[in-house]
């Protein structure tokens, strides 16, 4: 079959429209060639033979009478042993090797292998010969950094197959053949350990998908106490600039118990993601004593690169999330922003001269959003194995007014919400997550009625500070006023935490447990006190010990120390 | 030899339409009016329709004026001779100095790949205390001034190029009036900095769309000379005129407005500008220091908010002073570590104690009654505001420390700020008389 070509008859931005002289299919791939240059970019609309396509590029200096040749294949991503540890763009092209090869500036139309196609991985089968095998199948593995990297079936093989051919164990690249496979009919595919899928098309691989129970400890104690995660969940995370998100997001990076995360920096500032970039590789995982970076994949599509290819950043982390959820691995993708995705989608829907919805986003706004969260979760394999993809997304809404489109249409799809507040980044209280705003439909690391008990103290005592903002101090009765201590305290000592501090930044589930039964205590009891002075001073020295004991290593002998002390002022 | 063609098929804010062929997307294009000629770029191919955004203004064009495609895309001259020249919004000397032509460079090039990018780790000290203390500026940092209009924002950005520690200058002035560009102009002059500053101006009384090419030409040029080891500052004022420039072209061309009439790619159109400050490994860096007039002082105008979200960090000029709260240079953790121990230590300490003086400064006017403490914190805070706060303080910021530790002297006791004792003994003045009131 030729390749159908088309001509450019338009150019608008980052969309050209094209004039084809075959059959083409909506999302499919299609090279507008200019000169030696050849830049990428998808169909997003058919109009009898017009194909309308958004260019991954720069499209300064396309020509109308330009060529533009279609690939016939959908936009997808290559999967296979190495993805991770790369620091990808948004369409999977390797940044350090693209570094290597053009230096400081990323040049228009530059590919390179996602893959390294030179690397060998040691091959071991799993399959014998005879056995019938289905799309994400097992049929090998290789180890990658500390995990055992699957070879699959690919996932777009349809019905039974059965292995013909495997290659005995050795070293192989990821493009050798390592197993044949063949149909009931009688055709033949040979397969090697890399294969394509397509992103935007969620990988269905698996038995089924399963209710997310378990809670994904973030360390973080105002999310994993409060408004927790569950591994396969989703969670959104919006604030106004300058509120914290990004601090928070790569706290969650760090220390997620996960076994792997996936960052898509999604047109945001170039600064942040080379923080990550260039301190993973130095940090090591408190959980395997491994650099981070092993666990990590990073798709940096930052705010300067093309527009379009912000969209596809995002489908690209997704499909690389549902890869490794293939192999049992739980895999946490933090996307961060999807407002500037949601932006790219807009921004080309005005070029589309599509009927805008509010604020001019498009009205299949809500449906991609949610499209995107639906493919988070937890799923049971063929082989009876658990896998989880959990997507957290930051939101940056317009004005930190979260009653914006892009807020509302996340917040109907995600089970938790973490809604950061400007009030609280500007007092310093970090993180700044909402305690009244914010809500989760997962399940707590700690007792429920321990939660709700200190949640009404929150509630009481912020009824109590707005009353005290009107009447003063003087107004306010003493048990008010206690009630609003004990409310102050919770927020220091436990929904506050120092992220910068080695210690306080990764608060274990058994330490919150532990250390919220204490707090619950000191909630339940009644105080006497001669005078809002001495409360004040009361609370004020607790609230000292116990962060100071906060940034004492758990179970340490300081730690128990500091404990008695506190739980003695608590007695009386 | 290129096509001239005659025949304007429409005209409508300051974009006009041409019929062409062999035109390429963002090509320049020579217009020849009565007026004299401008330049004007194609921003819309639509079969052999041309659209073409004309730097000069609209004004004045006949349907029967010639327009010229160039070949080429939007460039300027980059050399060494560029240093003291003034350039107008299309690359021309706005001085009487001769016209450059050689070494003729692309603008808004590519993006830095993240992967060449290196974490920020060079202090620039500016000599202003609410910025080297307290919100240090950070070579390779992008940060905006929010203000009011009327506010001393342009008299800051002299005084900051004029201090900071760099090679060059760069200045793009877009809708910038006339007695500021004379401002700035002289301020250099008489500062002996003009040699080793390149000025881009579009001046209010021009068409807005030569303001739009302002920061491209100021960045590109700026590239090339942190390419070449130069530390390079860019200073950029104001770019809620560019956002404006943006907003009417986009109107002009029927564009579907998302927020208060800005095009819904604002966001993308400052991120690509002020994402080319960078600090190059091994040569030298952009940092990009804009005005952001909020309109009506409300942060969350599109301008403001989408600026916000891109730079890292922001001062705040209101009443003619950097705002301690709600300014944030997000970089300075970066090198407040390196300057002297107690560096952090007073940044933090004395904002909190300045906090605090806000809050009694309001029981105040609600007519609560004054303690001794309330008296302390009003004497710190008069100190505070005459001695760090006001912009003509002009000290290194190991003086400025070292008044810091003064102010707290004639104030407080060492015990009622709060600082760790080792820094208490070391840097706590004794020869200051702890304040009677």
């Amino acid at each position: 079959m030729s390749l159908v070509t088309g001509k450019i008859t338009g150019v608008s931005g980052n969309l050209i429209i094209v004039v084809v002289d075959g059959a083409i299919t909506q999302n499919e791939v299609g090279y507008a060639v200019k000169g030696e240059q050849r830049l990428k970019a998808e169909v997003i609309r058919i109009q009898g033979n017009k194909a309308f396509l958004q260019v991954f590029e720069s499209t300064k200096g396309l020509k109308i009478g330009d060529q533009v040749e279609f690939t016939g294949e959908l936009l997808s991503v290559n999967l296979g042993p190495g993805l991770l540890e790369q620091i990808y763009d948004g369409l999977q092209n390797p940044l350090p090797k693209l570094a290597e090869k053009y230096g400081f500036f990323l040049p228009r139309g530059a590919v390179l292998e996602p893959l390294d196609q030179e690397r060998t991985w040691a091959f071991t089968p799993s399959v014998n010969i005879g056995d019938k095998v289905r799309a994400g199948f097992y049929l090998g593995s290789v180890p990658e950094t500390q995990f055992t990297h699957y070879i699959m079936v690919p996932f777009d093989v349809k019905g039974e197959w059965s292995v013909v051919e495997t290659a005995p164990a050795g070293n192989y690249t990821v493009s050798q053949q390592i197993a044949v496979i063949q149909d009931e009919r009688g055709n033949k595919r040979s397969l090697s350990m890399q294969f394509q899928w397509p992103v935007k098309l969620p990988i269905m691989a698996y038995k089924t998908k399963m209710m997310p129970k378990e809670p994904l400890v973030t360390k973080v104690r105002i999310i994993d106490t409060f408004f927790p995660v569950a591994k396969g969940g989703t969670y959104c995370v919006p604030g106004p600039f300058g509120a914290g998100k990004t601090v928070i997001q790569q706290i969650t990076s760090r220390y997620a118990d996960v076994d792997i995360v996936i960052i898509a920096a999604c047109g945001e500032r170039a600064g942040e993601i080379v923080e990550t970039m260039r301190e993973f590789p130095e940090l090591t995982d408190p959980r395997t004593g491994r650099s981070l970076m092993e666990r990590t994949i990073i798709i940096a599509n930052t705010s300067s690169m093309p527009v379009a290819a912000r969209e596809a950043s995002v489908y690209t982390a997704t499909t690389l999330g549902e890869y490794y959820r293939q192999m049992g691995l739980g895999v946490l993708l933090l996307a961060d922003s999807t407002s500037r995705w949601a932006q790219a989608m807009r921004e080309l829907s005005g070029r589309l001269e599509e009927i805008p919805g509010e604020e001019a986003f498009p009205d299949y706004l809500e449906s991609r959003i949610a499209e995107f969260y639906e493919r988070a979760g937890l799923v049971e394999l063929h082989n009876g194995g658990r896998g989880s993809l959990t997507i957290g997304g930051t939101v940056s809404p317009a004005g930190g007014n979260f009653e914006e489109p892009v807020t509302q249409a996340t917040l109907k799809v995600v089970g938790a919400f973490h809604g950061l507040s400007r009030d609280r980044a500007n007092a310093r209280r970090f993180p700044s997550i909402h305690p009244l705003d914010s809500w989760s439909r997962y399940s707590s690391a700690v007792p429920v009625d321990i939660v709700d008990y200190a949640r009404d103290f929150l509630f009481r005592g912020t009824e109590v500070h707005q009353m005290m903002m009107v009447v003063g101090e003087d107004g306010t009765s003493l048990d008010d006023f206690i009630v609003y201590l004990k409310s102050e305290f919770v927020d220091a000592v436990y929904l506050q935490q120092n992220g910068f501090d080695p210690v306080d930044a990764a608060t274990s589930p058994e330490r919150q447990n532990y250390v919220s039964q204490l707090i619950h205590s000191l909630l339940r009891k009644k105080f006497e006190f001669s005078s809002k002075e001495d409360a004040r001073s009361y609370f004020y020295d607790l609230r000292q010990k116990f962060i100071d004991w906060n940034y004492m290593e758990y179970g340490s002998e300081e730690f128990a120390v500091q404990e008695k002390l506190i739980s003695g002022l608590i007695k009386g | 030899m290129r096509k001239v063609y005659k025949k304007v098929e429409s005209v409508s804010g300051n974009v006009i339409t041409v019929h062409a062929t062999d035109v390429a997307y963002e090509e320049l294009a020579e217009i020849t009016t009565r007026r004299g000629k401008s330049l004007a770029q194609v921003i819309k191919l639509e079969d052999d329709l041309v659209s073409l955004q004309v730097f000069a203004g609209s004004r004045g064009v006949s349907t029967s004026d010639e327009i010229r495609f160039l070949g080429h895309p939007m460039n300027v001259s980059f050399s060494e001779d560029m240093l003291g020249r003034i350039f107008n919004g299309s690359g021309i000397p706005r001085d009487n100095g001769p016209d450059l032509a050689e070494n003729v460079i692309e603008i808004a090039g590519p993006s830095v790949n993240p992967a060449k990018r290196i974490i920020p780790s060079r202090m620039i000290r500016t000599n202003i205390p609410m910025i080297d203390v307290f919100n240090s500026l950070v070579a390779s940092q992008k940060l905006p001034i929010f203000s009011v209009s009327g506010e001393p924002y342009n008299e800051l950005l002299a005084r900051i190029a004029l201090q900071a520690e760099v090679d060059m200058i760069i200045l793009g002035g877009i809708g910038l009036k006339f007695d500021q560009y004379m401002y700035f102009k002289n301020i250099l002059e008489e500062g002996g900095a003009l040699n080793r500053s390149i000025f881009f101006i579009q001046l209010a009384s021009e068409p807005i769309v030569e303001g739009l090419m302002v920061p491209d030409l100021a960045l590109a040029v700026a590239e090339k000379f942190a390419i070449a080891g130069k530390e390079v500052l860019v200073l950029l004022t104001d770019m809620t005129n560019f956002a404006d420039a943006l907003k009417e072209i986009a109107i002009t061309m029927e564009q579907v407005p998302s927020n208060r009439g800005y095009p819904g790619d604002l966001y993308s159109q400052l991120a690509a500008r002020y994402e080319k400050a960078v600090d190059f490994e091994g040569s030298g860096a952009i940092t990009i220091l804009g005005v952001t007039t909020m309109p009506g002082d409300d942060v969350t105008h599109p301008v403001p908010d989408n600026t916000g979200y891109i730079t890292e960090g922001q001062f705040y000029l209101r009443n003619g002073r950097i705002e301690p709260f709600g300014s944030l240079s997000r970089l300075k953790q970066l090198v407040n570590n390196k300057t002297r121990k107690d560096h952090r230590a007073i940044m933090d300490g004395m904002i909190q104690l300045y906090a605090q003086y806000l809050e009694t400064i309001e029981k105040r006017s609600m007519g609560f009654r004054m303690s001794s403490w309330d008296e302390k914190l009003i004497k710190y805070g008069d100190l505070f505001e005459s001695q760090m706060m006001d912009l003509r303080v002009n000290i290194p910021l190991e003086e400025a420390l070292n008044r810091g530790w003064s102010i707290l002297a004639q104030c407080f006791k060492p015990e009622e700020t709060g600082f760790r004792s080792e820094l208490v003994k070391e840097f706590w003045p004794h020869h200051e008389a702890p304040a009677e009131v």
